[in-house]
Order: C-alpha cells, then sequence, then structure tokens
C-alpha cells in the first residue's frame, strides 16, 4: 500500500465524514465573515484603504478560521480512539498525516471559495483578470496554513486547553506566511496588478520546508 | 510473542512494571486481573501502539524473532497485518455506517473484494440489516458486535481482546464464543482480557493473571488454566 | 563542586569587567551619549538568546533521534533561557529608543521578528504546561521546537523583505555600522560575557531537571519496592513467568 494511495482512503473517508454533516465548513465561513464585518465597524473601508486594507484582513479572517478548523482534525480521532485503529492499519503515519492535510486544505479551499468572492463585494474591489493568479496565491497560502495547522492539530490533541492552544502555537508561526501572503495578494489588487515572484518564491519556500519537516516527524507525531 | 522485562510508565503513573511473558502461537490466553492491573496497556502494547518504557517486546513469525516497534515503518506493517485489536473504546466512526467503516479498514489493510468480504463479515455478526446506518443509532451490543467484526476482517493470526464480551447480549456472546472457536482451530494465537466469567474462557490453554502491574500468576503454557479460572466472578 | 565554584567565580568577574567596561572604558558616542551603553547589553542578549535556541533546536532534534531524556531537559533549558535573553532585548530595546528618538516601540524588521520569536517560544512553555504525560511532552515540545527554529530565519526574512518595502526611520549608529576600535573591543567583550553567563545558567537549569527528572524516578523505585514489601506474604506463592 503506497503512501499516497492510503492517504487518499484516508482523505476519503475524512471528506466523507464532513460532507455528511457539514457543520465544521459551515461554522467556519460564518466565523470569517464575522471577523471581516467585525473589521469593517472597527476600520471604515473607503475605496482608498480598501485596497491597502483589505488584503491583510481577508487573510487574518482566513488564519483566524483556519485555526478553528483545524482544530478537530486530530481531536476528533479521540472519539472512541479511532486513531488508534488508523495506526494499527499497515499505513505510515505520513499517509495519515497527509490524508488529513489534504482534506483540511481541501475544506479551506471550499470556505475561501466562498468568502473571496463575498469579500470582493462588501470591499468593491474587482476580481476581473487577476482570479487565476489570485488562486495561486490562496492556493500556496493555503498549503502552508493546513500543513502547519494540521500538525499542530495533533500536536495540541493531547493537551489541554486544546482550542486555545493551537491559535497559540499557530499564528506566531505563521506570520512569515501571512506577510508573503498578503503582500503576494496586495499586488493583485493594485492599480497595476501584478504577481510578486518574490513573495510567491516565498510561500513556496514556507511550505517545502514546513512540508518535510512533517514528513520527516510524522512517526514521533503520532506515536502515543 | 514475547515480553521481556516490559515496563510502561505514564508520568509517575506505572502501569507495568518488569512483565516478562512468552507467549507461544496458537495458544488462548486469558488475561486475568482487577481493573488498574495493567492489562489494557499490556494489550495496547502487543497491538504495537505504544512502546515501553523499558524492556522490549519481540514478535516471532516462524524461526525469525524481530523488535516490535512501532515507529519504524517496513517491518511494523507484516506484523500489523497480523494484529487484530478489539479495544476498550470501539475503534469506530460513529459519523459512518456499518458498511462504510468495515469498507475503510478493509481498504486500508488492501484486502481483495473488499465488497464481497464487507458484505460476509456483516452477514456473519449479524448486522447486515443495519448495514447502512450509522454507527451512532447503534446499541452497545451492536456497536461492539461491529467492533470484533473489525477487529477480525483482515483475519489476523494474533488477536488481542480487551474486555470483549463486555456490552454483548447472550445471543452475542453466542455468536462471539462461536466465533473464537473458530479462530482456535484455525491456529491464531488468541491474548483475551477480562475481569469476569464468561462462556468463551472455556477455550482459554492458559490463564496469566496481573496485579499491580506484574504478573501475579501464570498457569504456563502447558499447564491447565482452570484452577485460576476458577477463581473468577461468574459473568450475571 | 569545587570546578563549579571557580568557574561561577571567574564569569562573575568577567560580567563585572565587562560592566564596568562597557560604563567607563567604551568611549562616549557622539549623539547618544550615556544611554547608549545599553547596546552592549542588548546586542549581547540577542547573541545568547540566538545560541540557546539553537541549543534547544539541537536538543530537540537529538531527543526525537535517541530517545534519551537528557536532550528533552537540555531543550527545555535553551528555551527557557533563550526566552529570558529574548526578555531582556526586548526590555533593553524600547529603553533605549525611549530617550533616543522618543518612541518606545519602532516596528522596524529586527524588532518585530525578535517579538514573534519571543511569542514562539513561550507558546513552547506554555505546551509544555499544557501536557501532562512526561514522554509525550518532551516528544510534542521537540517537534513544535523544531517547527519554530525551523520558522526563525522565515520570520527574519519576511520581515526584512517586507520593511525594506516600506522605508521605516533608519536606526541611527549602533550595530556594526563603522564602530570605533574601543567600542568594538567592549561590544567583543560584552558578547563574551554575556554568553558565558548564558551558559552558566543553562547548564544549571540543565542540572535541575536532570535532578527533577532523577527525582521523579526514585520515586517510582520506591513506589515498586513499596508495593513488593506489603506483597511480601505473597511473594513466596509467585511461580515461574513472574517478574
Amino acid at each position: 500500500m503506497t503512501t499516497v494511495r492510503a492517504a487518499g482512503i484516508i482523505l476519503a473517508k475524512e471528506l466523507r465524514l464532513e460532507f455528511r454533516t457539514r457543520e465544521l465548513l459551515t461554522a467556519t465561513v460564518i466565523f470569517a465573515l464575522v471577523v471581516v464585518v467585525l473589521f469593517s465597524f472597527a476600520f471604515d473601508p473607503t475605496a482608498a484603504e480598501s485596497r491597502r486594507y483589505g488584503p491583510g484582513l481577508l487573510w487574518i479572517a482566513f488564519l483566524f478560521a483556519g485555526s478553528l478548523m483545524l482544530n478537530p482534525s486530530f481531536a476528533r480521532e479521540q472519539n472512541n480512539e479511532t486513531l488508534d485503529a488508523l495506526r494499527m492499519a499497515p499505513i505510515s503515519s505520513f499517509a495519515i498525516l497527509l490524508g488529513k492535510i489534504l482534506a483540511n486544505f481541501i475544506f479551506m479551499s471550499l470556505a475561501e471559495l466562498v468568502l473571496v468572492p463575498v469579500f470582493a463585494v462588501l470591499y468593491n474591489l474587482s476580481l476581473a483578470g487577476i482570479v487565476w493568479r489570485l488562486i495561486l496565491v490562496l492556493v500556496l497560502g493555503t498549503l502552508g496554513l493546513t500543513v502547519t495547522g494540521t500538525v499542530f492539530s495533533a500536536v495540541s490533541a493531547h493537551a489541554r486547553m486544546r482550542e486555545l492552544l493551537l491559535p497559540l502555537l499557530l499564528l506566531p508561526l505563521l506570520t512569515p506566511l501571512l506577510i508573503a501572503a498578503v503582500e503576494s495578494t496586495a499586488s493583485l489588487f493594485a492599480e497595476q496588478p501584478a504577481l510578486d515572484r518574490t513573495w510567491l518564491a516565498f510561500l513556496a519556500g514556507f511550505d517545502i520546508v514546513f512540508l518535510t519537516a512533517s514528513w520527516l516527524l510524522c512517526d514521533h507525531l503520532l506515536a502515543e | 510473542m514475547s515480553f521481556h522485562n516490559v515496563e510502561k510508565r505514564f508520568g509517575s503513573l506505572a502501569a507495568l512494571r518488569s512483565v516478562s511473558l512468552e507467549i507461544r502461537a496458537g495458544e488462548f490466553v486469558a488475561l486475568l486481573g482487577p481493573n488498574g492491573a495493567g492489562k489494557t496497556t499490556l494489550l495496547r502494547m502487543a497491538a504495537l501502539l505504544m512502546n515501553p518504557t523499558r524492556g522490549s517486546v519481540f514478535f516471532s513469525t516462524g524461526a525469525a524473532s524481530e523488535p516490535a516497534q512501532s515507529h519504524r515503518q517496513a517491518s511494523a506493517f507484516r506484523p500489523k497485518r497480523a494484529i487484530g485489536l478489539v479495544g476498550h473504546s470501539t475503534l469506530l466512526y460513529d459519523e459512518l455506517t456499518a458498511t462504510e467503516n468495515l469498507t475503510l479498514f478493509a481498504d486500508l489493510f488492501g484486502l481483495s473484494d473488499i465488497a464481497g468480504t464487507v458484505a460476509a463479515a456483516l452477514e456473519d455478526c449479524g448486522l447486515a440489516s443495519r448495514a447502512g446506518s450509522l454507527v451512532r443509532t447503534f446499541s452497545r451490543g451492536m456497536r461492539q458486535r461491529l467492533a470484533i467484526a473489525r477487529a477480525l476482517l483482515h483475519q489476523p493470526s494474533l488477536i488481542l481482546l480487551d474486555e470483549p464480551a463486555a456490552g454483548l447480549d447472550r445471543h452475542g456472546l453466542a455468536w462471539f464464543s462461536a466465533r473464537l472457536a473458530k479462530l482456535k482451530t484455525d491456529g491464531c494465537t488468541v491474548l483475551m482480557s477480562t475481569h469476569a466469567r464468561n462462556e468463551s474462557l472455556d477455550l482459554a490453554t492458559r490463564a496469566v493473571a496481573l496485579a499491580g502491574g506484574r504478573v501475579d500468576n501464570d498457569s504456563g503454557s502447558a499447564g491447565d488454566p482452570r484452577a485460576l479460572l476458577a477463581a473468577l466472578r461468574t459473568e450475571q | 563542586m569545587k570546578a563549579r565554584f571557580a568557574i561561577t567565580a571567574l564569569v562573575a568577574l568577567l560580567i563585572f569587567f565587562a560592566g564596568y567596561a562597557a560604563l567607563f572604558i567604551a568611549p562616549d558616542e557622539a549623539t547618544m551619549h550615556a544611554i547608549q551603553r545599553i547596546f552592549y547589553f542588548h546586542v549581547a542578549s540577542w547573541n545568547a538568546m540566538f545560541c540557546a535556541f539553537f541549543v534547544a533546536f539541537y536538543a530537540s532534534v537529538a531527543y526525537l533521534v535517541s530517545g534519551k531524556r537528557k536532550w528533552d531537559a537540555l531543550a527545555v533549558s535553551g528555551v527557557e533561557v533563550g526566552v529570558i535573553c529574548c526578555t531582556i532585548g526586548l526590555i533593553t530595546g524600547p529603553l533605549w529608543a525611549r530617550p533616543v528618538w522618543g518612541i518606545w516601540w519602532t516596528w522596524d524588521a529586527k524588532l518585530t521578528s525578535t517579538f514573534i520569536l519571543w511569542l514562539l517560544f513561550i507558546a513552547y512553555l506554555l505546551l509544555r504546561g499544557l501536557v501532562e504525560d512526561p514522554e509525550k511532552k518532551a516528544s510534542l515540545s521537540a517537534i513544535f521546537a523544531i517547527f519554530a527554529s525551523l520558522d526563525i530565519p522565515l520570520v527574519y526574512l519576511a520581515n526584512r523583505l517586507w520593511r525594506t518595502q516600506h522605508p521605516q526611520p533608519v536606526i541611527a549608529g549602533g550595530q556594526g555600522s563603522g564602530l570605533d576600535p574601543t567600542m568594538s573591543k567592549v561590544l567583543l567583550l560584552c558578547l563574551f560575557a554575556i554568553f558565558c553567563v548564558m551558559i552558566l545558567v543553562l547548564i544549571d537549569r540543565y542540572r535541575l531537571e536532570l535532578l527533577r527528572n532523577e527525582a521523579a524516578e526514585l520515586k517510582f523505585e520506591i513506589e515498586s519496592r513499596g508495593l513488593d514489601a506489603s506483597d511480601g506474604a505473597r511473594a513466596p506463592a509467585l511461580q515461574k513467568g513472574g517478574q
């Protein structure tokens, strides 16, 4: 059983579980919307400012929503100790981790698919002509978020106060990602939309570093 | 399978203190002892779910003996295929149906003819009529039956059972004992923990009693377990 | 014991001398005058911090590879000492900035990055506090320490790239830009002195952690023996297959 195939099975399981209830997805989207609306009360968005603050707000909403959404990833497996069942199967721990990372990536992406157009409407930003480039930025940023977030979900699953611990561990770590993602997004929403190669390379580098680290450490991560 | 001076600590709590045990293939071992004696920990260690704090666990398949490390990848896969565990919890996903649960694990274990195997297993444990229902809707007894079916799905040769009779009604218990008898005749090794008497114990070839994390009494591979078993309370 | 005392005394002398040098031997800086002297300890504590965090990173990797608890002890010591050095740096920074520029804090690249570092490693300590089982505590915090350490260069790089895009008030004088030779010497002396103090504290914390672990082990042993003693009457009944 190759790791990829095993990860695929786990991914299918995660998707099936989530789409049966859709609670997590709905809650994530609503929460991100709440953050966006709250910000609009705190900072009155006029056209010029929305170009400046918009991208930052968007990514903060994603980070906050993400750190709430990523918690159940491993916490849920503690019901009926199903993680043990997965660990006893002849699959590598990375397969389990990868399956969950991919699942979280898909969930997060679905949430973003809803949020970005809404955000564009609320802040009167045009998405014309930048859609594909924006998707690239979103993909790279979300990947970094879900890789690190899923790993920390596994870490905090063993701790007390895990709902609070996960954001505490995750958000400081993600500040480079935040900067890179916001800058990339901002350059796309600028007067002359352009793809910032430096920041994209940075995002890709960030993803590679932490994906590699997760792969190297997954056995210790999932051990009893 | 053998345990050499195995010790397991959880912080300042000692679950197992220096356990040495050798279990031969084909033995049906009844693991006895009060709650907190370390039975669950021993079983989980045998299932490769955790490593001992000290000491080691060995698995032999035929002549070769390889140390069991739940970390190591390739070598850990082989023993994993041969082990089935019915644990304290059901190890089932409540929000999936019975079929989906079994299919998932059949898939992960790389079984051929998944649909057929799953259908047969459900038929066998009497849950075929509820195959499409979420496990959440099952009664305790039904969940336990499904948990047992799940553990035996990939036809393991080492079967670890942690108080498997808990929650089973008379009907389920009868099915379970029959199933165990079949496993025994097939030459599987069984390690079953229990703290009360039930009919499946009649199949036991050996009894090991744990107390306070140590082996208190062992009827031995060649001995007669009935003396130790008789000391158990009768199941209500 | 004697050696420890001697070394501690030596380091104490060193730091005393370094302090004296910083306050009196180093020449007066042109624009900032006396307050500039804090720079010697400010920079020195950054240096010590990085060294401590590096030790923590190395120890975390070593723990995951070897499984020996002493590496975990070293890792937590490294992080704790590092956080202290970081705190000192973060406090001396504003203390220096206020009289010089009239502001407590500037969101420049270095300071921001270091603040994030502080948050990261405080999170490490929080994580340790919230996990009870020692083995899990050790392995989980080692994993987090590795992730955090890998993040350090990324944090600094990101902040540097970002802040150069939005020019901030340039920090006048200070770090390495045409330092007077005497100042350089004093700086080196302070770097070394603070580094030695850090190492000393680190080793002591490490020893403390090892002692704590040992105490827990002994307690465990006593409990086992205690159990044995109370079972004394039944001991002869133990058959083969026992311990």
